[in-house]
């Protein structure tokens, strides 16, 4: 359900108040956590991982961190298209059917 | 100090826009507009102007480029006629709703088919819809000095709408007046750099012209606007007053009233027609009939309440259009009438369909309308609207 | 071996949260794109999926200036930017185009043609999925022959795109523009050097960056890097440059078969084996003279 503009921006009363066009800075880590998309998730593997950073630069939507010497999801953004799990070359990355409660 | 200049309503339109230090002009040519835009490239290339002069592939590219560069915070000026104004026509809506204060000068001139060049409104009415400030000028002077006031009144950050600045093809834009023409330093101190808030900034990033649901904000745009043009309204009448001391000769306000006042008979007309009415009222007038002229400067936004004033003594209001919208009657006709339809008395008013085509309107033609007029005040049965100097006589649709 | 430095610039000017779909290539287009321009660029979107990737009011993904504008007219549009930033000597900026197949090829051909007819110093980048995606999968000028769109059915009369899909670098290079470039979002790295030499330019550049969509294209949105890979490796994507009129094409040792590049694809499944083999042929004409083309303008 899209947010009402008066959730994120509380203080915007009615025209008054609004920018005189729509200009938008509020970001969508914040304004739209696009992990309820999904329907697989990956799951990553730190062992068999090899840190060679290829889920990382394949990644669409920037939902993986590269911390160190291995990839983490992002799970509040990730919509599990499954690029990473496809091109990992050791398998590291499975993707896992999510039960959504 | 100012230097009395003989030019061309073109070359008046090219002197805004070096005057008023436009940053970007992004142009198309179009007869009869092509003087204006040939006046600028010659004042680019002697450097008298530092302008960025982008020779555009149409005018929609014309439109597009201005919008993109007032986002990015500069001052545009472009100019264009006819087609050239009516292809234009989308990102028209797109300046207004983009809140950007492009000045654009229009050469009124006929649409196609048949091909014309000649003077009417049809390609200005026809954009009426879409938030830009509309001024009809009726003499070169007019020409420069709404184009100041309307960067003056246009880049106020409250009020952020585009303006155009219409003239009759030929008989503006072709013939030259005597023009005082100001220098720069009285302009500069009049009208400064133009300095938005929100533009297109590395510094601070930011995204135009997203999209809106219509829960959030979509009509609270559009009423914004709308709420401009009535800020815009006022501002235009104050800005006048400055205008005036700065430069020591009047703007005028938002309609011109020529010897209405004490008018039985008032012909409401624009534009270059308007200033041919002024001499056939003087002539009338000393022939003891008792006729005046209201000429509205300023069509959007409409100058409702002036009109009102000044309309709702007459005996008779005729209304002489320069277009037509097909299926009903002469823009300016509608407008005028619902503008009275709330005032206190509503006086007989008919329409005229004249000079469509640029088919001349002479000082003649005019004196059968205020004749027309005289026979509406007496009560005498006729047509509501009327094509004036039509080639055989308007036909009965039972 | 755990790599030392990422291969590939780190700063992430898109942020998530931006509503492309599942495996989307036009994603990956633009976030490597905006790693090789870096901060300091303006963007400039016309109608097409990026129009509404960065989200509704009051969000956007982006970390650097931009501005949504009408279908056609990107190249009017960076034209009056640039504009802008000279007026006031704003330097060091890149002003930078983004636009579809559809708003380039077909009704924003226009604009691109005068912008660089101009000289306009900004980059252009197509990022193709060689359909109106946004709209609903309509076809394009850029859509290949073969394929099946929602206006280019199959049915009966066999109604797909038969059309040659039109060819946007060749378009450029007459315009006598100092360079242009293919790109494929499997070859980030070849990408992003593009882009920079784009940059780089005192004038106009464009760059066809291929942007498989799962969604258009019929297949499973995991699939997105290994379909932009075979189509280069089939030869139907070939990775090219022409730099003030100088050709320099990309070979590969490994190769992909066409038809297995196109069965994959739910677009083209309805295709006769004679119809890929006549597909093809026109690829492989087209590769050739693309190395001919090279041989002859580095003789030069």
């Amino acid at each position: 359900m899209a947010k009402m503009d008066k959730d994120v921006r509380p203080e915007y009363r009615d025209w008054r108040d609004i920018p005189l066009t729509p200009i938008c800075n509020f970001s969508t880590i914040h304004g739209n956590p696009t992990g309820s998309w999904r329907t697989f998730k990956p799951i990553v593997d730190v062992e068999t991982c090899t840190g060679c950073s290829l889920c990382w630069q394949n990644c669409p939507d920037n939902a993986i961190f590269w911390v160190e010497d291995h990839p983490e999801i992002r799970y509040t953004h990730c919509k599990g298209c499954g690029i990473c799990a496809n091109e990992c070359p050791v398998d590291a990355i499975e993707m896992e059917l999510e039960v959504k409660v | 100090m100012s230097t009395k200049k003989v030019i061309t309503g073109n070359y008046t339109a090219a002197y805004g826009a070096l005057l008023c230090r436009a940053e970007v002009v992004p142009a198309y040519p179009i007869t009869p507009q092509t003087t204006v835009v040939e006046k600028i490239a010659e004042f680019v290339a002697t450097g008298e102007m530092e302008s960025q002069y982008i020779k555009v592939e149409s005018e929609h590219s014309a439109m597009a480029a201005c919008i993109s560069a007032a986002l990015t915070g500069v001052r545009t000026f472009t100019a264009t006629s006819a087609h050239g104004l009516v292809l234009m026509h989308e990102m028209l809506h797109w300046a207004a709703g983009a809140r950007t204060p492009v000045v654009m000068a229009n050469i009124n001139r006929a649409l196609a088919p048949p091909w014309s060049v000649w003077a009417d409104h049809t390609d200005s009415m026809s954009q009426r819809d879409t938030g830009w400030l509309q001024f009809y000028c009726s003499s070169n002077q007019e020409v420069l000095d709404t184009i100041i006031m309307a960067y003056k009144v246009c880049e106020q950050p409250d009020i952020m709408l585009p303006a155009m600045v219409n003239l009759d093809a030929f008989i503006l834009s072709h013939t030259s007046e005597v023009v005082e023409v100001p220098d720069r330093e009285e302009v500069d101190a009049f009208l400064p750099q133009f300095d938005p808030e929100q533009i297109l900034d590395v510094d601070d990033p930011k995204s135009f012209g997203t999209l809106a649901f219509p829960h959030s904000w979509f009509m609270e745009w559009r009423y914004k606007i709308q709420h401009a043009h009535d800020l815009a309204a006022k501002r235009l009448v104050e800005e006048a007053r400055g205008f005036e001391k700065h430069f020591g000769r009047p703007w005028g306000g938002l309609i011109e009233e020529y010897r209405s006042r004490d008018a039985e008979t008032i012909l409401v007309t624009m534009s270059t027609i308007a200033s041919t009415t002024k001499d056939v009222v003087d002539d009338l007038r000393d022939k003891g009939r008792k006729v005046g002229l209201v000429r509205p400067r300023v069509f959007r936004p409409f100058p409702r309440s002036d009109l009102r004033e000044a309309l709702v003594h007459a005996k008779a209001v005729g209304v002489a259009d320069r277009s037509h919208t097909f299926g009903y009657e002469g823009p300016l006709f509608t407008e005028v009438k619902g503008a009275m339809y709330g005032a206190d008395r509503r006086p007989p008013m008919v329409g005229f369909t004249v000079g469509i085509g640029g088919r001349d309107v002479l000082d003649t033609t005019i004196v059968g309308l205020f004749d027309r007029l005289d026979q509406v005040a007496d009560g005498e049965e006729g047509k509501e609207v009327t094509w004036i100097d039509l080639i055989g006589p308007e036909a009965e649709v039972d | 071996m755990a790599v030392k430095k990422l291969p590939l610039p780190e700063e992430e000017l898109i942020d998530p949260g931006h509503v492309g779909c599942l495996g989307c290539g036009g994603c990956h287009a633009m976030r490597y794109t905006l790693k090789a321009t870096g901060p300091r660029t303006i963007i400039s979107i016309p109608a097409c999926c990026w129009a509404v990737m960065p989200g509704v009011y009051p969000n956007t993904c982006f970390n650097i200036p931009h501005i949504n504008t009408a279908f056609e007219v990107t190249g009017a549009s960076i034209s009056g930017i640039r504009a802008a930033l000279d007026a006031r000597g704003k330097k060091d900026i890149t002003v930078m185009g983004w636009a579809g197949d559809g708003g380039t090829a077909d009704i924003g051909i226009q604009a691109l043609s005068g912008m660089v007819e101009r000289g306009t110093k900004a980059m252009y980048v197509m990022y193709d999925n060689e359909a109106y995606m946004n709209t609903g999968i309509q076809r394009s000028s850029a859509t290949p022959t073969g394929a099946w769109t929602t206006t280019t059915q199959v049915g009966v009369v066999r109604d797909y795109k038969r059309a040659p899909k039109k060819n946007m670098v060749e378009i450029m290079v007459a315009h006598g523009i100092p360079y242009t470039a293919t790109a494929n979002i499997a070859w980030p790295r070849d990408l992003i050097a593009k882009v920079k030499k784009a940059m780089a330019v005192e004038g106009p550049s464009f760059i066809h960056i291929f942007a498989p969509c799962p969604t258009g294209w019929r297949y499973p949105p995991d699939k997105t890097l290994e379909i932009a890979k075979q189509a280069t490796l089939a030869k139907v994507f070939p990775l090219y440059e022409v730099e003030n009129g100088v050709y320099s094409v990309k070979t590969f040792k490994k190769e992909a078969d066409i038809g297995e590049y196109m069965m994959r694809q739910g677009r083209f499944r309805h295709l006769t084996q004679e119809e890929i083999d006549s597909i093809s042929k026109n690829v492989l004409l087209w590769h050739d003279k693309l190395l001919k083309l090279e041989l002859m303008t580095k003789e030069e």
